[in-house]
């Protein structure tokens, strides 16, 4: 089917401004996914001021000299550099001044500085039902699922372009057909210790993005709401290890009132009874590092830490000090907060490194070690730590991350098994 | 002389350089260096191969939501492919291109071709016509 255009946006297309520019490349993009249409979007979360490289810094640029700005909410997700001060990093000068211009650029555009990937946990949140184009991997998946709202993986460029353009291609996901599951993840046979524990949600999530690719799936078996937080882990863990961009939990998430209604009424093309094998399996896979004698380094927030989970940090620590650098990464959202009550002061004092606006997996800011061992909590960390930080990763729970780094040494009790 | 006509994908000005076909899909970003194009995935069978000025064919793409960063780094310091030939569409690396056409850079030609249909084209110099048509030069 050939994209039709309305009067309007071929008008705004055929202009020589940056919302033009922008307008075109919805559109090329429109014509290459074989969109019937452009859909007018309630909102955005931008992933494309995260610096890669100069041509992403010139891009923006070119939009701001163009006049552009964005025609709904946007909101940006983590840049490259730490501007709240909390963190040091490691960058190049000349590359730290790239990736600072960057972050003027989409300023200029009047994306909001929120600097987040969990937007959704710092006021974002569209309606459900809603058609948005968001980016970042475990924002999208989490606005979809969680919130109910619809959205694509939009990445680099597109996410930005159908910000100023308000329209994006309606594709994929904005498709009520394309939301409906077309295969079932049962966890009920898991021991429900395991499913309360904290590790359940980023090992299963690990594993159900490996068993998904890029099919939405509904998860079955789980007898309580496991609370945002655990949702959010799920997500992130399941959209860094499958092309994941929509899950169903049964009475959970808002399209899954139950099995039948996720499933669209039909039969799953496949039913994937998860044991307790697999979630070993799963955790274990989660770490590259074999039993090291000590651990290096410790970084969580991934997605950024909320003030639960801050909390939640501070009460397993109680006011030890740690032996190994910890990071705990977090939007400025939360560190207002944080610091209002004394927290941050505590976590410093102790030890602990906060990274606020970015992340240690996107930017230099943790020693260089390419024999360095990493702990996390995290299924995303866990996933992109080896490749863009050399360090190997031991995954272990929350509560395992806090006595390993207080022994300097893995201390590993939270197993699947 | 082996000649197809192929589906043009994103318009370019056409391209010739030495055939390099892939034996297995490739994620840009991860997988290619965004600095000089070397294929940097070290599970990839072409690894350490460069792409820089080479006819790309691509039996497929890993999806990374920024691999179209990649391309259009590549695209702007001049290390891109002389032309892409794609078995499938993927929209979200040729916006790359689209980019990179806007930002008013040289933009390399992508078709699409059945990746069958690619063997014929294995080691030779091919040219890639604006109109898509791809050809083994002699």
């Amino acid at each position: 089917m050939a994209l039709e255009l309305t009067d309007a946006e071929r008008a705004t297309a055929a202009g020589g401004d940056g919302r033009a520019m922008a307008m075109r490349i919805v559109v090329a993009t429109a014509e290459l996914l074989g969109a019937p249409r452009l859909i007018p979007i309630a909102s955005a979360h931008i992933d494309g001021a995260l610096y890669h490289g100069d041509s992403g810094t010139l891009f923006a640029e070119r939009l701001v000299a163009g006049g552009a700005k964005v025609a709904v909410r946007a909101t940006l997700n983590v840049g490259a550099l730490d501007l709240t001060g909390c963190s040091k990093n490691r960058l190049p000068g000349r590359e730290a001044g790239m990736a600072r211009r960057m972050m003027d650029a989409y300023r200029g555009l009047g994306c909001e500085p929120s600097w987040t990937c969990t937007p959704y946990q710092a006021g974002h949140r569209p309606l459900r039902g809603s058609d948005v184009a968001w980016g970042e991997s475990n924002a999208v998946v989490f606005c979809n699922s969680v919130l109910g709202a619809r959205t694509n993986r939009y990445g680099d460029f597109l996410d930005i372009a159908c910000a100023i353009a308000g329209v994006a291609p309606d594709y994929g996901l904005h498709r009520p057909e394309n939301r409906i599951a077309t295969f079932v993840f049962d966890v009920g046979a898991l021991p429900a210790d395991f499913l309360a524990s904290e590790i359940a949600w980023p090992v299963l999530g690990s594993l159900y993005g490996r068993e998904a690719g890029d099919d939405v799936g509904v998860v079955a078996g789980i007898t309580a709401h496991p609370g945002e937080d655990a949702l959010k882990a799920f997500g992130a863990a399941a959209a860094s290890s499958g092309a994941v961009g929509l899950f169903h939990v049964a009475g959970v998430t808002p399209e899954a009132p139950d099995l039948d209604t996720a499933l669209g009424f039909g039969k799953p093309t496949r039913t994937i009874k998860v044991t307790r094998e697999m979630a070993a399996d799963a955790q274990r896979r989660l770490s590259t590092a074999e039993l090291p004698a000590a651990i290096d380094a410790v970084a969580i927030g991934s997605p950024h830490l909320s003030p639960r989970e801050f909390a939640e940090l501070e009460r397993l620590i109680g006011g030890r000090r740690l032996a190994v650098p910890f990071y705990a990464c977090t939007g400025r959202h939360v560190l207002a907060e944080l610091e209002r009550r004394g927290g941050r002061a505590a976590l410093e004092a102790s030890g602990v490194t906060i990274v606020a606006d970015t992340c240690v997996v996107v930017t230099p800011i943790m020693p260089e070690n390419i024999t360095g061992v990493l702990m996390t909590n995290s299924g995303k960390f866990a996933h992109y730590a080896p490749g863009n930080t050399g360090y190997s990763v031991l995954y272990g729970s929350l509560s395992d991350c806090v006595e390993s780094a207080v022994a300097g040494k893995p201390s590993l009790t939270e197993m699947a098994l | 002389m082996t000649a197809l006509q192929a589906e043009v994908l994103v318009a370019g000005s056409g391209g010739t350089g030495e055939a390099l076909i892939l034996d297995a899909p490739i994620s840009f970003w991860g997988g290619v260096d965004p600095k000089a194009g070397r294929i940097a995935d070290v599970r990839h069978p072409q690894h350490g191969r460069c792409i820089a000025g080479k006819v790309l064919f691509l039996p497929g793409t890993i999806g990374s939501s920024s691999a179209s960063a990649v391309l259009l780094e590549l695209a702007h310091n001049g290390h891109a492919p002389a032309a892409l030939v794609l078995h499938q569409p993927d929209a979200i690396l040729l916006l790359g291109l689209i980019v990179a056409r806007e930002m008013g850079w040289e933009t390399p030609i992508a078709v699409r071709l059945d990746r069958d249909r690619f063997a014929p084209f294995r080691d030779a110099q091919i040219e890639v016509a604006a109109d898509g048509r791809v050809s083994a030069i002699p």
